[in-house]
């Protein structure tokens, strides 16, 4: 599903320098990335999604080399392919739950915000348990809540890929665990690839596999 | 657009503060110039349409502007007065009819004019409610003085004292409201008319007491003499004119010695106009002959000419909010580069902030245009009061 070759990467700046010799993710699992700060992780996020590009490499995507995509082309495989779980949840303090979920369809044309889709936000949030919550402002939701929202809007366009960048790294032991419970049930559900980076070692057993970053630089694990 | 416009109004609904601020901003520098421009125009019109009415004023030589405004506005800043020698000597010349003015006094705000009914024929003015003027004490009320005072005939308005410190002054005058005009849209409706003998009875030159030849108590009578008797302070001067003491009521000296403050002259016609003009023209006159179009088309010259510095005050103003406007904006992007940032990495285009930007703007224009729409709506109703509050009386 993801597959990753000869990948350089480096920020303008020359700080910092990634090289991904050969990565590859089957479609359906859950996989896991570790590793300490710095170490590329959220990089790894970016060239998937192509918020960033490779200075050499290629980044595939299914049958989409999104690492070949122009920018308007990149943007809309990742807002139709991509959910992507932010860490700081990065809602819109000015809308609602319900607006928030609905957000990536207003503000591209690639997805169409019908009847279906709203109906598919409302089923979503209560599946999420936050179903009762859909008119309240995302200011006055609770950590775990403003998490469920953000899966919420990740998974709402039905997406291939799931990148989670430290989805539950603000949320407490019980908010964790069911977070990412349920994060793995919509995966399922939908039936999607779940990429997750995460610094809770506790959770790893739960998923697939772990490609840890450290030892990837030795080769990927 | 219409999600864009959707995301714009939470925004900006959600920024109470920062939209109240621009909107204010934005109606406020929209409605300035357009509601000046229409109390502007509404002033000339106001100004103009009672000077081009009055073809000549005749008063007393100093501003020209000053005796046009009290006898056509009926203004506070009284000119120098003249007599009504100088009615008489219009009359004489057979050019013109002369209608005497004497605005000088207020009744609680209101100016009262002493005038003639000539005057009324002339404003064509006419009663809506009672009668003209007829007896000495009488007053008409234009429309809008009846209205505020809540007055109407039958009822009575005291003159104002012209200042309260001269303890030795005119005693207030009682009058009895006669008649209500009609409403003429003009400087009548918030006057208070009364005849010119009247106005002489409220400054004091024209009394009413107890027949001193008949006095019986020694401190009322300062010396009596076979042919006359001077009264004293003491005597007793009536502030009411009734039917019982109207015949107490008398003029010392020759009425055509009495002040007034302008004599509208009528001409019969065009060449009559300018030959009055002529004989006012020697440099020993001490009189002045205006054409009241002449001297507000001045006065307006230099309210446009005050317009224009404040246009291009406006102007500035506007530059400058408009700047900063665009300040906000751009450090409104600056604070919302993480909101941005989130935008971006969901998937959309540059061109999405653009057109959710043009939104707010949009917004923001179009609710101003409203609240300006609506403004300039009230100041357009109201502009004949608001020009008549400001600019004139």
């Amino acid at each position: 599903m993801i597959h990753i070759q000869q990948l350089q990467f480096q920020y303008p700046t020359g700080e910092f320098r990634l090289s991904i010799d050969e990565f590859s993710i089957t479609k359906g699992s859950k996989v896991a990335v570790i590793g300490p700060s710095g170490s590329g992780k959220t990089t790894l996020l970016n060239l998937i999604a192509g918020i960033m590009t490779p200075l050499k490499g290629t980044v595939s995507v299914g049958d989409t080399q999104v690492s070949g995509l122009d920018d308007r082309e990149r943007r809309d495989f990742r807002i139709t392919n991509i959910g992507f779980v932010f860490q700081d949840f990065e809602l819109l303090d000015y809308l609602n739950v319900l607006d928030n979920v609905l957000h990536p369809f207003r503000i591209t044309g690639a997805l169409s915000l019908d009847g279906e889709a709203r109906a598919r936000a409302t089923n979503l949030a209560q599946e999420m348990g936050i179903g009762d919550k859909l008119k309240r402002n995302s200011n006055d939701l609770s950590h775990g809540e403003k998490q469920r929202v953000a899966i919420c809007r990740a998974l709402l366009p039905q997406p291939k890929i799931i990148l989670a960048d430290e989805a539950t790294g603000n949320l407490d032991p019980d908010n964790k665990g069911l977070i990412l419970d349920l994060l793995f049930q919509s995966v399922e559900d939908h039936g999607a690839t779940l990429l997750a980076v995460t610094h809770d070692y506790e959770l790893l057993r739960r998923f697939d596999r772990v490609v840890d970053f450290k030892q990837s630089q030795e080769g990927m694990n | 657009m219409i999600d864009s416009l959707y995301i714009a109004w939470k925004y900006i609904i959600y920024n109470k503060i920062k939209t109240v601020t621009l909107v204010a901003c934005v109606t406020l520098i929209s409605f300035l110039p357009v509601s000046l421009q229409l109390l502007l125009e509404e002033s000339e019109r106001q100004l103009m349409s009672r000077a081009v009415s009055t073809p000549l004023v005749v008063g007393a030589k100093g501003s020209a502007l000053d005796l046009v405004m009290n006898t056509l506005y009926f203004d506070d800043e009284v000119p120098e007065l003249i007599t009504v020698a100088a009615s008489n000597r219009v009359m004489e010349t057979d050019l013109a009819l002369p209608i005497p003015v004497y605005a000088r006094f207020q009744a609680r705000g209101n100016p009262i004019v002493g005038t003639t009914l000539d005057y009324f024929d002339f404003r064509d003015l006419r009663i809506a409610q009672g009668r003209q003027l007829a007896v000495l004490g009488d007053c008409v009320l234009g429309a809008k003085v009846a209205a505020s005072l809540g007055l109407k005939p039958g009822d009575s308005l005291v003159s104002s004292p012209e200042t309260l410190f001269d303890l030795a002054g005119v005693y207030p005058l009682k009058m009895k409201v006669v008649g209500v005009l009609e409403k003429s849209h003009t400087s009548d409706d918030l006057a208070v008319f009364v005849d010119l003998k009247t106005a002489w009875v409220i400054q004091g030159l024209g009394h009413g007491h107890e027949d001193v030849t008949k006095l019986r108590d020694p401190t009322l009578v300062l010396k009596r003499t076979e042919r006359n008797v001077a009264a004293t302070a003491k005597l007793y001067h009536h502030t009411e004119i009734t039917e019982k003491n109207i015949d107490s009521f008398h003029f010392h000296g020759g009425l055509a010695q009495y002040p007034i403050t302008a004599v509208i002259a009528l001409p019969h016609d065009d060449k009559s106009g300018t030959i009055l003009r002529g004989r006012y023209l020697s440099r020993q006159e001490t009189r002045q002959i205006v054409r009241p179009e002449d001297v507000i088309d001045g006065l307006l010259q230099n309210i446009f000419r005050i317009k224009n510095v404040l246009d291009a005050v406006i102007s500035v103003v506007a530059l400058a909010t408009i700047l900063a406007i665009i300040l906000v904006f751009a450090l409104s992007l600056r604070l919302r580069q993480r909101e941005i940032q989130t935008i971006f990495k969901l998937g959309c285009r540059r061109a999405t902030i653009a057109r959710l930007l043009t939104a707010e703007i949009f917004i923001i224009v179009v609710m101003s245009g409203v609240f300006c729409g609506a403004l300039i709506f009230l100041v357009n109703q109201f502009s004949h009061d608001l020009v008549r509050m400001l600019f004139i009386r």
